[in-house]
């Protein structure tokens, strides 16, 4: 179990980004964390990684307390982040680096087979599209087997075609070991299709303003009603934590695609 | 200077937009820049030839390499093309490893940099052959000062270019060697060099360019061989196609010895996302 526990972050220059996050994150459980811009999200994300410490508060993954980067908590970011020069295959084994070359090229290969890129494992990193490169990102990431995985708006560079793809595409990875997801997302519609739970975070200092349980069983139908409904309660949620008035959220979500910025 | 200059990526044309003609054209195209010079030459030597011109303080190309040839066959030209080479290896050697080191150094330390930086770019504005004087007092006329002269010509843009390199390296690449928790040498190893690697061999390129430009400074001043030593020799005993002869030698040396980095570098940098380096333009 990952727990977040009164995690506050104020950064050297007097920005106080996060105040007091307090949250249990269960195994194999996906979250996803939306909210405007300055509400945290990211800071959040970077303090569970071990990449940047939180100015109080711990991070503990079943039981060890987490301050740097640990070999069981993965992270995607925003942009691929690939070695550009190593080959598709070489990134992808890149943390893989202390087992036997044998081993590692058989994982390389199935993890390369299992996002669909075994035709591309010799190509270097800039021959491959936004989508490969990002799927390549994720193989990467998961092929150390994490068990927990953050990902830091890892689709918001895409469009929205290759956007849905690969939201399919994380679901199906997930499914092979069911590692814990903690998702940053703009995004309405991808925190509803890929979520147990969304926290909505509010501004200023950043922090937790509600929280939805969507429970719905997989594969969510986007164009179901009732998927339609969690979205409406997210953006709603998102609306009051701005202090904005409902009725322009009924007027958003009705007028369709669901980006929230 | 040895260095290629190679067409602005707007200027090449589209390798694959017409694969015949463009093959064609490959071939064709390099030609085209021997035209002038080879025209020149050429029209030079019947102009002389025509006895239109006795050629005596501008030898016609046969001239030239009738001094080449008589050079080598004196053994004269070994002698002389050895000292060169020998003082350029050896100063380029020390500059590239001083340079590399303190780039180094300055690059990744940042403490360092503020103590070593300023020092460094204050000895840069200095013009490096107002310190041949100094050098001849400090280290004496031979090897010394002269090896010591081309080091500091080629030390300067090799430190620049690898603390530019490391200073310049993607933060967000050095994020990826810590979420998979490389320690400092394998993040070293594993990031910092491939990442520094393109902008090192032109560092390196630039630093042979200049140290073939100092060892003729160095070899003017006084040496008693080398080719440096042809050119003052030719000046003194108004022997222009002497003169000419050592230019030649200078030029295929410069150009040698910068494409062996080139091609040295390439297997390393065939990930560089070079525009047209599929149709072997670089």
């Amino acid at each position: 179990m990952l727990v977040l526990e009164g995690i506050r972050k104020i950064y050297p220059n007097g920005v106080h980004a996060l105040e007091r996050f307090t949250a249990d994150i269960h195994l194999g459980e996906i979250v996803a964390i939306i909210g405007g811009s300055g509400c945290g999200k990211s800071t959040l994300l970077r303090a569970i990684a071990g990449l940047d410490r939180a100015t109080s508060g711990t991070v503990t993954l079943d039981d060890i307390a987490i301050s740097a980067p640990h070999a069981k908590i993965g992270i995607i970011f925003q942009e691929p982040r690939l070695l550009p020069w190593l080959s598709v295959a070489d990134n992808i084994g890149f943390g893989l680096s202390e087992l036997p070359a044998d081993v590692r090229r058989e994982k390389v290969a199935r993890a390369l087979a299992r996002v669909g890129l075994t035709d591309k494992a010799n190509a270097w990193p800039r021959e491959l599209s936004g989508g490969q490169a990002q799927r390549v990102a994720i193989a990467r990431a998961l092929v150390p087997q994490p068990e927990v995985l953050l990902l830091d708006e890892p689709f918001s560079a895409l469009d929205a075609f290759t956007r849905r793809d690969l939201q399919d595409h994380l679901l199906d990875l997930w499914a092979d070991t069911r590692p814990t997801l903690v998702l940053v997302t703009h995004d309405v519609d991808e925190a509803v299709v890929l979520a147990d739970r969304v926290f909505v975070m509010r501004p200023r200092p950043g922090r937790l303003f509600e929280e939805i349980k969507v429970n719905l069983a997989r594969p969510r139908d986007r164009n179901s009603p009732l998927f339609d409904n969690f979205k409406r309660r997210v953006l709603t949620a998102l609306d009051r934590s701005l202090d904005r008035n409902v009725p322009d959220a009924e007027a958003k979500s009705s007028a369709g695609e669901a980006m929230w910025w | 200077m040895a260095m290629t200059v190679e067409l602005p990526a707007l200027e090449r044309t589209n390798p694959t937009a017409s694969p015949a003609p463009g093959r064609l054209r490959s071939y064709v195209r390099p030609l085209l820049g021997l035209l002038l010079p080879v025209g020149l030459a050429l029209a030079w030597e019947i102009v002389v030839w025509l006895g239109l011109s006795s050629g005596r303080l501008v030898p016609p190309p046969s001239r030239i390499f009738a001094t080449i040839l008589e050079l080598a066959e004196s053994g004269e030209l070994t002698r002389h093309i050895t000292a060169t080479m020998t003082r350029v290896s050896v100063g380029f050697g020390l500059g590239v490893a001083t340079g590399t080191i303190l780039g180094a150094i300055s690059g990744y330390w940042e403490l360092a940099r503020r103590l070593l930086d300023p020092t460094v770019q204050a000895l840069r504005a200095i013009p490096s052959l107002a310190w041949v004087p100094l050098f001849v007092l400090w280290l004496g006329i031979f090897e010394t000062s002269k090896i010591v002269l081309i080091a500091v010509g080629v030390f300067f843009p090799v430190y620049l270019g690898v603390m530019g390199a490391i200073l310049s390296v993607d933060r967000k690449i050095v994020e990826v060697g810590r979420t998979f928790r490389l320690s400092g040498p394998a993040m070293i190893r594993r990031i910092l060099l491939p990442a520094v690697l393109p902008a090192y061999v032109v560092a390196l390129r630039v630093g042979l360019g200049l140290g073939w430009m100092f060892v003729v400074a160095a070899e003017l001043i006084g040496a008693s061989e080398g080719l440096g030593y042809l050119l003052l020799d030719g000046q003194q005993l108004g022997k222009p196609a002497q003169i000419l002869a050592a230019i030649v030698i200078f030029a295929i040396l410069g150009k040698t010895t910068d494409w062996l980095i080139e091609i040295a570098a390439a297997p390393l940098l065939r990930w560089q996302d070079a525009f047209g380096r599929q149709d072997g333009a670089a």
